[in-house]
């Protein structure tokens, strides 16, 4: 059981976990069918006795609980409990659209605090090891989320928040004898830029590890970070309505984000039918939180796109693994009329690091009544362009790799090193410009 | 061989300007500029008087550079001179990447500038009776 925070938890034997979280919904449904008008609403208006749900499987006849739910709930009106239990509260990004704001009670802020620990456990962190937390403090759940976990796995804190990247390399190179960085991929790979502009090689220091997450990344983006930065990179999943960060996280087998089980009951649903998939089936991940009290909520969907891994991890946890995050359905872009995902894109440009640097940006405008899309990726600052044709042959390989995955043509812009504008949270990789004309 | 800055160049207004007035500022004389462009981007080749210097000064300035050698041959600035050369050239069988050329106007000389895909080009050029120039002379000019 190495690399376990919890093992008795974290290795249960499947029945039983399954036996806990059933005992978890048999409370929870009815509690919240008296303590939330919104859930009250939706089982009268479904015909649903709250106080009739018996298995696990009974909870595919609920509706789903929805972004606009919250939002409609803006700021209190579906806290699950009463606001003087209340102890903090966080704040969706609004990635796409209006705020949506969650509360959070003493047991909450711990439950949460030990899903992240399991987290920075399976990454490989002890108690001996510093833990680098550049994830935005505040009302984003990244920073104050790393930082709980940390403290009660009993590593040492920095808590450095984003932004003033000079002195983030600073405290990097001089502050931590051992230990691991926590922030978003993207602001990891930015990191590394601006230690090679000062000089300072990254993958020198006794960094070991990364967790990174709050954006979808792509294996090829976790090679690049490993190499330049000399560490393990780890992927952990979460988002504020749920909890924050660590609702799901990766082990040391890098085979796949093992979820919290004994705090979150997920189901993969189809994308237009709304029913459930066989395990294995890609669709979108639905979440029941079995533990919360402060925000509970049922079968919330977050359209995040995944697949529950088959099989058996070989780290010995029994908790069931979810794919990395493909992308979110409403980032999906329909570009005439094909669905992208930006990260298809960028899984294609990280195939081209001998000559592009892994900074691009995906443009969309309307032309005459035709959606076009530009892809924006800068030059890396090693390849030697001098010939005219070995750009254009760049161009061309780009390209033609682009339309292939995604079954639509792009205009390529291959721009200066350094000129698209970097980001300390998440990274800006999609402009539609189709609205606005 | 002469060293050549190369500088990537995004097709957008004003990079040429910036490019120019950084050199300026840092007091670096252009000997020849030569800009290839196709419709998406350019590559600006430049022979200058200080190389390292301009490849520090640009990247400071966020410019992408790199340096390539090239052939630089000295040719009488009159009619039929470049295509002797290039006959040269050809009848060795080496082939041009590209060429541009610098002219001095007050003594009828000009400078041919050619990248060549030939390990040896500067001693065929030499042997066909022509006066192949080293880096230093565009130093200090």
């Amino acid at each position: 059981m190495s690399h376990q925070y919890n093992p008795s938890v974290e290795s249960m034997p499947a029945a039983q976990l399954q036996a806990l979280q059933q005992d978890q919904l048999r409370q929870l449904v009815p509690h919240l069918y008296q303590a939330v008008p919104v859930y009250k609403h939706k089982f009268d208006q479904a015909g649903i006795d709250p106080f009739a749900l018996q298995s696990l499987a009974d909870l595919a006849q609920l509706p789903f609980t929805t972004k606009d739910d919250l939002r409609a709930a803006y700021p209190y009106a579906m806290f699950s409990a009463p606001t003087r239990d209340i102890v903090r509260v966080h704040a969706s990004s609004g990635t796409t659209g209006s705020i949506s704001v969650v509360g959070y009670t003493t047991k909450d802020i711990a439950n949460w605090a030990e899903c992240v620990a399991r987290a920075i456990v399976a990454a490989g962190g002890t108690a001996d090891d510093f833990l680098h937390v550049a994830y935005g403090y505040g009302l984003f759940t990244g920073g104050l989320g790393l930082h709980y976990g940390a403290e009660l796995m009993g590593a040492c804190v920095i808590p450095i928040s984003g932004g003033n990247t000079k002195r983030q390399i600073q405290f990097l190179r001089d502050l931590m004898s051992t230990g691991g960085l926590a922030c978003t991929p993207s602001y990891a790979l930015l990191l590394a830029e601006e230690a090679a502009a000062q000089g300072v090689d990254l993958a020198a220091l006794p960094l070991r590890f990364g967790i990174f997450g709050a954006e979808p990344w792509s294996e090829n983006m976790r090679s690049q970070i490993e190499a330049q930065l000399g560490i393990d990179a780890y992927d952990i999943y979460g988002l504020s309505e749920i909890m924050g960060p660590g609702v799901a996280f990766e082990c040391q087998a890098k085979d796949g984000l093992h979820i919290n089980e004994d705090q979150f009951y997920v189901e993969v649903v189809d994308r237009e039918t709304g029913e459930c998939v066989q395990d294995g089936q890609y669709g979108e991940l639905v979440f029941t939180t079995l533990a919360k009290q402060g925000s509970a909520l049922l079968r919330y969907n977050t359209h995040d796109i995944s697949r529950i891994v088959p099989g058996v991890c070989s780290c010995g946890r029994t908790h069931k693994r979810i794919e990395r995050i493909t992308g979110r359905s409403d980032d999906m872009i329909i570009v005439r009329g094909v669905n992208v995902y930006p990260s298809q894109i960028e899984q294609v440009l990280l195939g081209f690091t001998d000559r592009l640097a892994p900074q691009y940006q995906v443009v969309l405008t309307r032309e005459a009544a035709m959606d076009a899309m530009e892809v924006r990726v800068e030059l890396s600052p090693n390849f030697d362009f001098d010939e005219i044709s070995a750009l254009e042959r760049l161009s061309i390989e780009v390209r033609t790799a682009i339309a292939s995955v995604l079954s639509v043509s792009v205009k390529l812009s291959i721009v200066e090193p350094y000129s698209i504008a970097r980001t300390e949270g998440k990274a800006v990789r999609l402009v539609d410009r189709r609205t606005a004309e | 061989m002469a060293q050549q800055l190369s500088v990537f160049l995004e097709n957008a207004p004003g990079r040429l300007n910036r490019l120019a007035n950084c050199l300026g500022e840092q007091e670096i004389n252009m000997h020849a500029l030569f800009v290839a462009d196709t419709s998406d981007f350019g590559v600006a080749r430049i022979i200058c008087d200080r190389t390292e210097d301009a490849v520090k000064a640009l990247r400071e300035e966020g410019f992408s550079v790199t340096t390539t050698d090239v052939v630089a041959v000295e040719i009488p600035d009159t009619p039929g001179a470049l295509g002797t050369l290039f006959t040269a050239i050809a009848d060795a069988g080496i082939d041009i990447s590209y060429s541009y050329c610098l002219v001095e106007p007050v003594t009828k000389k000009a400078v041919n500038f050619c990248r060549l895909k030939c390990p040896n080009a500067e001693e065929v050029i030499e042997a066909a009776g022509f006066r192949v120039l080293g880096d230093s002379v565009f130093h200090g000019m």
